[in-house]
């Protein structure tokens, strides 16, 4: 392993939120370190804490239903010690995020070439107009947005999604973010387009060696960009691995449901798919014990332990990955090669 | 073709009028959704229909199920043309063409209960009343995996997957002989998706049903359709039997939307021939002359922008549309097109 750089440090963070019918663990234990010029990925599916992780990160949670706990450093900065005028400066110019959907992420009525001016200004309030046009049109050149002086002057609705979507990247970028956060990125987006986005993500951390923190359902896309991956189930991490091993050796029995549920292109022993029983639980109220327990088709193998104790991140088989399960690392490994094929 | 056709386009045609009314009223300007599309869908097969958003696979499935009337061309279910029939007639039809809708949210009424969502077309068609109504919609229930007990719930106690398959319920209640299914699984989970895809396929095989399934998600349909057929800008550009359009696809189009699906196997990542297409799809209210696809096609040549290239049969119902089409040779491989 070449020397790393950690750039986010986040420990034991757990994000609860008080509604109307209890109290929500959208969050619970969850810790990670991500590496300057390093994709780091996160897999899970709705519900399964993905989303409010990454809005924690920039504490973009509503501060009134929301309790945090846990640590979050950036570049050593403590987010969670930060005042208001600190967070501001982190925002942006640390950690910048991308959005879902680019046609919400921006402003109807203001044209993109003042919304990537406007996130330049905030962060570089005594620039002369001439240098932040100078960067507008540099940003866009950069996402690849053909003819960037005159389209500059267009509304967002006149771009097309993925050129939305590279208008998002472009505001996100500006401030030369060493963090980007990626919250289902192409998802909006068609296959071919969704091809283009990720090849641009990837192309400008190779030149600027920014960290990215990529948030998906889509194994495929996990596959293709992201180097290590967490894998989220009801607010937990159950697995945290090498992409290779994730697929190689997969350690985890939500992993193994995941991984035989998804239907490949080269499809030909066509038939079942495996499917994971049941539906994820609700965080209101969680099972005891593993969450993942009532699905698992393992759960009767462990004298019990699997519905009184939480299981605890340990290593199971490959070096660099860990699985949050009471099976015997032997039965998993077992299974897991089974799985990866 | 030996088995026996359920279903059969011809040259189906949906033009919207966009833009201002010029003079004596004419729309200005035409969105051509659907040009020209046929295809035979036999008994108990399923088609596959892929394409990107805006290629016109929503509006065929309206076509088709005659939510929407079709600008020009036929609809024949059962060897009976169904494209102009209004009222009784088509109420008739519409028990035996049914639809599944991809947002199992919104396509439920929220202040009904699942008894009275899965037995509305029961009613609507007067087939059965009171009991045995409800006798049926709780068999129905059964059938797809939901709790018969449930009955009297309303959609928002249901998950995802569970509200979808309320939605099958309700669009096999009528014992239709063919399915359309838009997007059936997109909105949901991958675990869930799978649950759901299995379930389409046992109700097949055990109904004999023929299925229409539209997706974008090239993996989905390769794991569920027989035949898929691929659409860009209104028109099918390749059709032909799964095994031969994703295994040796024919028509560039089709071969960059394979290569751009990630490969859920992190050794596969970067392999060499990825065709990244340059480019978003052309605006369909006025699309590229001759071949639509040349604009975005590292083959094109000035016979396509002049010539639209026909649907050709290229041997075992290999269909495709292009002057270039694809050499063996090149596999998924060699266009210059790289990023």
């Amino acid at each position: 392993m070449e020397a790393s750089h950690p750039v986010l440090i986040v420990e034991n963070l757990s994000v609860s939120f008080e509604t109307p019918d209890g109290i929500v663990h959208a969050v619970n234990d969850v810790s990670f370190v991500l590496h300057r010029g390093k994709t780091l990925g996160i897999v899970g599916e709705s519900g399964s804490g993905k989303s409010v992780t990454a809005s924690s990160l920039m504490r973009l949670n509503n501060s009134v239903t929301a309790t945090t706990s846990g640590s979050v450093q950036v570049s050593g900065k403590d987010l969670m010690a930060a005042s208001d005028d600190e967070l501001r400066q982190i925002r942006g110019s640390e950690i910048a995020m991308v959005f879902q959907d680019p046609m919400s992420a921006l402003n109807p009525y203001y044209t993109v070439g003042a919304q990537i001016a406007e996130a330049y200004e905030v962060h570089h309030p005594n620039a002369s107009k001439s240098e932040v046009q100078m960067k507008v049109i540099d940003m866009m050149t950069k996402v690849g947005i053909p003819n960037p002086e005159q389209r500059s002057k267009d509304y967002p609705h006149q771009f097309s999604g993925g050129m939305r979507q590279r208008i998002v990247i472009a505001i996100a970028l500006v401030n030369d973010p060493k963090i980007l956060i990626a919250d289902e990125p192409t998802t909006a987006l068609d296959v071919t387009v969704q091809a283009q986005i990720l090849d641009l993500m990837l192309s400008l951390q190779a030149e600027n060696g920014m960290a990215i923190l990529l948030i998906t359902h889509d194994l495929g896309v996990i596959a293709e960009v992201a180097r290590d991956v967490l894998v989220m189930y009801a607010g937990r991490v159950v697995e945290k691995a090498d992409v290779e091993d994730l697929f190689e050796i997969p350690t985890h029995p939500y992993s193994w449901g995941l991984l035989g549920a998804v239907s490949s292109l080269d499809d030909s022993h066509r038939g079942q798919l495996k499917t994971i029983e049941g539906a994820p639980p609700s965080l209101l109220n969680l099972p005891t014990g593993c969450a993942f327990h009532p699905r698992c088709t393992y759960s009767s193998e462990n004298n019990g332990q699997c519905e009184t104790l939480v299981p605890s991140l340990m290593q199971k088989g490959p070096e660099h990955s860990s699985s949050a399960c009471h099976l015997q690392s032997a039965r998993v490994v077992q299974i897991g090669r089974e799985v990866g094929k | 073709m030996s088995k026996p056709i359920a279903l059969e386009v011809r040259n189906l045609v949906k033009y919207f009028p966009t833009g201002h009314k010029g003079f004596l009223g004419r729309p200005s300007q035409e969105l051509k959704a659907v040009d020209g599309v046929s295809f035979v869908l036999s008994k108990g097969e399923t088609l596959g229909i892929v394409g990107e958003s805006g290629c016109g696979k929503s509006t065929l499935a309206r076509l088709i199920t005659r939510l929407l009337d079709p600008s020009s061309g036929q609809v024949i279910l059962d060897s009976q043309d169904i494209t102009h029939l209004r009222g009784r007639r088509l109420r008739d039809v519409r028990r035996q063409i049914q639809m599944i809708f991809q947002d199992p949210y919104s396509s439920l009424n929220p202040r009904h209960s699942v008894g009275q969502i899965i037995s509305a077309p029961l009613e609507v068609q007067g087939i059965v009343s009171g009991d045995e109504l409800m006798s049926r919609v709780r068999e129905m229930m059964a059938l797809v995996g939901l709790n018969p007990e449930h009955y009297n719930r309303y959609p928002h106690e249901f998950s995802g997957g569970q509200r979808q398959r309320i939605g099958i319920a309700r669009s096999l209640i009528l014992n239709p002989s063919v399915i359309i299914a838009d997007e059936p699984v997109s909105a949901l989970d991958v675990s869930i998706q799978a649950q759901i895809l299995n379930l389409l396929e046992k109700l097949q095989q055990d109904l004999g049903l023929s299925f229409i399934f539209i997706a974008h998600d090239l993996s989905v349909v390769r794991h569920i359709a027989d035949k898929v057929a691929v659409m860009y800008l209104g028109k099918i550009v390749e059709m032909g039997p799964s095994s031969a359009v994703y295994g040796r696809s024919l028509h560039p189009y089709t071969t960059a939307l394979l290569s751009a699906v990630p490969v859920a196997n992190p050794k596969k990542r970067g392999a060499s021939g990825r065709i990244r297409l340059q480019g978003d799809v052309p605006s369909p209210v006025n699309p590229p002359s001759g071949c639509r696809f040349r604009t975005r096609c590292w083959k094109a040549s000035e016979l396509c922008a002049s010539h639209e290239p026909p649907l050709i049969d290229m041997g075992e119902g290999h269909l495709v549309a292009c002057h270039h089409p694809m050499e063996p040779s090149e596999g998924a491989g060699k266009p210059p097109v790289e990023r």
